[in-house]
């Protein structure tokens, strides 16, 4: 028995923002939801099942947050779920919420995915008191810094490649409205001499500290017809996972993820990602992520995704846009991070991505990755239904 | 109305009340986690889907579980997913992605070292964070407030009640181990618990009797308490409406319990009568390890049917406070007799 297409019908986020004083917790994720839900023309009562995703905890001190908010998602006599799988977990909780609708479990589903920042200090909560992890290991910066080292000394790439990434998808943020940075006389000169972190890594080229939230609408062949706007059906989506460390772990390029992805080219039928795949959101944290992603993601050869970077065709004008929200370089809501990847991928195969949408995208990647580079979660949508 | 029959295959858990001192999480869930593999006849890392359930806030550190993830064999890279909530939910995703057809086996495990830090602190952050968690309710101020409703209703009496509280409690190898506490104050112990779950021929192939899911629901209620009419459970009501606890009678029924009053709410909101059997497994769900106390419920009435002690169970997990969400599982084992041998998704 064939599973049920799943179509996102609605799509909401915040303004995101260092600290969106003006909102506590539950106001943060009921604003998201509404947006999805006036995108759908729906109303909370159309909603039987939600799916919730963050990231730790810690992050605002609320154990299992999901308990509180039932009544801002308006959960109460519904079921929810709440999904943590690191920074990943965004597009975990999508395609956790997406199975539901697939199994014909529930026929619509809410799913969503915050982080509140100001009211937290994700720095500290990230770096783990020993005997966890060595000291002075300050933040997620000093985790990847060094994997990042390792893609430049085996590739050869040129030091620049950061400074084009971060460039890129600060000026791309300009298009999106809800962004949290708008950078407005940004230059690559001012990316370049910004105060280097994490060697390679600088100010400019990490992300922010965000408070928001995203949220998704999703439906079955039924809902799709009911929607005001074009649907995006999800073609395939997959997760996977490998532990934090171990012997032979390639920290540059997981296996995980390259796993993840061929199993969700499979699943939609793609053979050459470069050509078949008109935009992706990938999980770039780290502007250097860019260029590595674009090789685990099979987008190019291994040791070739700075040539790509390098050549312009992820810019938003480019043959192969990645990052045209302006990323998670531009907005970073830890939890929420993920499923605005794949919530973005979404707004571009529906057509209404607004003044960063590619014109004429019809498949686009969204791409979410967390823990030591560990946990991977992809979906790959398209405005056309699947044909199987 | 399921498209595919998906049954609770094997199950393991760690000892009873042996604090976990100076054992990692991955290092107390691995025995338990070979346990129901060996039993399932499943390789590690060999389930087509992983799914856990745990909380961060009991060992105090942000991502606790990925370390758990070092027991568990993930490579080559596994499908995998984690709910910070009980491991009941985690079956219940595991449970949905096998429904979808992307996998026809699971597993699920969930753990927890409350002996980490004090749980009844750690429990108030649980709490709404602008209006209750200030205050600082423990489990036990809580669970105080839910007995007064239940008093007050005459829904339970106060002699019952003591008697319930200060008897000790057998565990499951007969030896007394329960102490007399204030409701909700029992202290919860450290420990794992995982279940292997499979679809179809798959399950008959290794399982002799499997516990077939023949419905999970969970259903949440508003966080606040004064919302709320703590002398019944209407999620718990809904969740078995929707697991088809109702359409025939149980013989067995395992319930996710802090104390006696709400195991009074729940026998109510369930229809449990004298008939049938509740917790036989001589779990003390109060002490069981938080985060895998409700995988341990819907596990050991899965454990039962494979034994044949029972034919259909219901198992209830739940979550937040004073009963604020319920999930409610109905288990059957297949008549002495039955052919067993019917090829994948003939059932229906």
């Amino acid at each position: 028995m064939s599973s049920e297409p799943v179509a996102v019908v609605g799509i909401g986020q915040t303004h995101h923002a260092a600290a969106r004083r003006d909102v506590s917790l539950a106001g943060l994720v009921r604003e998201a939801a509404a947006r999805a839900l006036e995108d759908a023309a729906l109303d909370w009562s159309d909603i039987e099942a939600v799916v919730i995703g963050k990231a730790p905890d810690f992050f605002e001190g609320v154990m299992m947050p999901e308990l509180y908010l039932a009544d801002a998602l308006g959960a109460a006599g519904k079921p929810v779920l709440r999904v943590h799988t690191a920074g990943s977990v965004g597009g975990s909780t999508a395609l956790v919420a997406a199975n539901l609708v697939a199994a014909r479990v529930h026929t619509t589903v809410l799913t969503l995915a915050f982080e509140k920042q100001s009211e937290s200090n994700a720095m500290w909560a990230l770096s783990l008191p020993v005997p966890f992890q060595q000291p002075l290991l300050a933040g997620a910066g000093g985790f990847f810094a060094p994997h990042i080292r390792a893609y430049i000394r085996r590739t050869g790439a040129p030091e620049g490649i950061g400074t084009l990434v971060a460039h890129k998808d600060r000026r791309n943020a300009l298009k999106n409205p809800y962004a949290h940075l708008h950078e407005h006389g940004l230059t690559l000169e001012k990316v370049r001499s910004s105060p280097m972190l994490w060697d390679p890594v600088r100010y400019s080229e990490t992300c922010p500290s965000s408070d928001g939230a995203c949220a998704m609408v999703l439906t079955g062949r039924a809902g799709a017809a009911r929607a005001p706007h074009p649907p995006a059906w999800l073609h395939g989506g997959a997760m996977r996972s490998e532990p934090t460390l171990f012997a032979g772990k390639d920290f540059v390029s997981p296996r995980a993820g390259r796993d993840c992805a061929a199993d969700v080219y499979r699943q939609a039928g793609i053979t050459d990602p470069r050509r078949e795949i008109d935009v992706a959101e990938m999980y770039v944290p780290f502007s250097w992520y860019e260029p590595m992603w674009l090789e685990n993601l099979g987008f190019a050869a291994e040791g070739e995704g700075w040539k790509l970077t390098e050549s312009g065709a992820t810019a938003l004008d480019g043959d192969l846009p990645v990052n045209p929200s302006g990323g998670v370089l531009s907005t970073n809501p830890i939890g929420a991070s993920g499923m605005l990847r794949f919530a973005e991928a979404a707004l571009q195969v529906r057509g209404r991505a607004g003044e960063h949408q590619v014109p004429g995208a019809r498949r686009a990647l969204g791409h979410a990755y967390g823990g030591g580079a560990q946990f991977f979660s992809m979906w790959l949508v398209g405005a056309a239904p699947p044909t199987t | 109305m399921t498209p595919r029959d998906v049954a609770v295959v094997a199950f393991a858990r760690s000892g009873h009340h042996e604090p976990a001192d100076g054992l990692s999480e991955a290092e107390m869930l691995l025995p338990v986690l070979h346990d129901a593999l060996d039993q399932a006849g499943l390789a590690p890392g060999e389930a087509d889907f992983t799914c856990s359930g745990s909380s961060d806030y009991l060992a105090g550190r942000p991502f606790s579980f990925t370390l758990a993830l070092d027991g568990v064999g993930a490579w080559p890279p596994i499908a995998e997913s984690h709910v910070e909530m009980d491991g009941a939910w985690a079956l219940y995703e595991a449970w949905v992605k096998i429904l979808t057809g992307q996998a026809g086996t699971a597993l699920v495990y969930a753990h927890g070292k409350p002996s980490s830090g004090d749980l009844r602190d750690v429990l108030t952050r649980q709490l709404d964070p602008y209006y209750l968690a200030p205050l600082w309710p423990d489990p036990a101020c809580l669970a105080a407030l839910q007995t007064r409703a239940l008093l007050d209703a005459g829904l339970i009496d106060e002699a019952a009640l003591l008697t319930d509280e200060a008897a000790p409690v057998p565990s499951a190898d007969g030896h007394p181990s329960g102490t007399p506490h204030a409701p909700g104050a029992r202290a919860a112990t450290d420990g794992a618990a995982a279940v292997v779950l499979a679809a179809g021929a798959t399950a008959r192939r290794m399982c002799t009797r499997p516990a077939w899911i023949r419905g999970i629901d969970h259903r949440i209620e508003s966080h606040a308490l004064g919302l709320r009419d703590l002398t019944d459970s209407p999620s718990t009501r809904l969740a078995a409406e929707r697991a088809g606890a109702f359409d025939a009678p149980v013989d067995t029924a395992e319930l996710h319990t802090a104390d006696a009053a709400q195991e009074a709410v729940l026998r109510r909101a369930l229809r449990l009568d004298g008939t049938v059997t509740v917790n036989p497994s001589g779990g003390t769900p109060a002490t069981d390890p938080v985060m895998a106390a409700g995988l341990i419920r819907l596990g050991e009435a899965a454990a039962r049917i494979h034994r044949g002690a029972s034919d259909r169970a219901l198992a209830h997990a739940t979550s937040g406070p004073c009963l604020q969400q319920n999930l409610v599982a109905v288990l059957e084992g297949e008549p002495a007799g039955h052919p067993g041998a019917e090829p994948e998704g003939a059932r229906t």
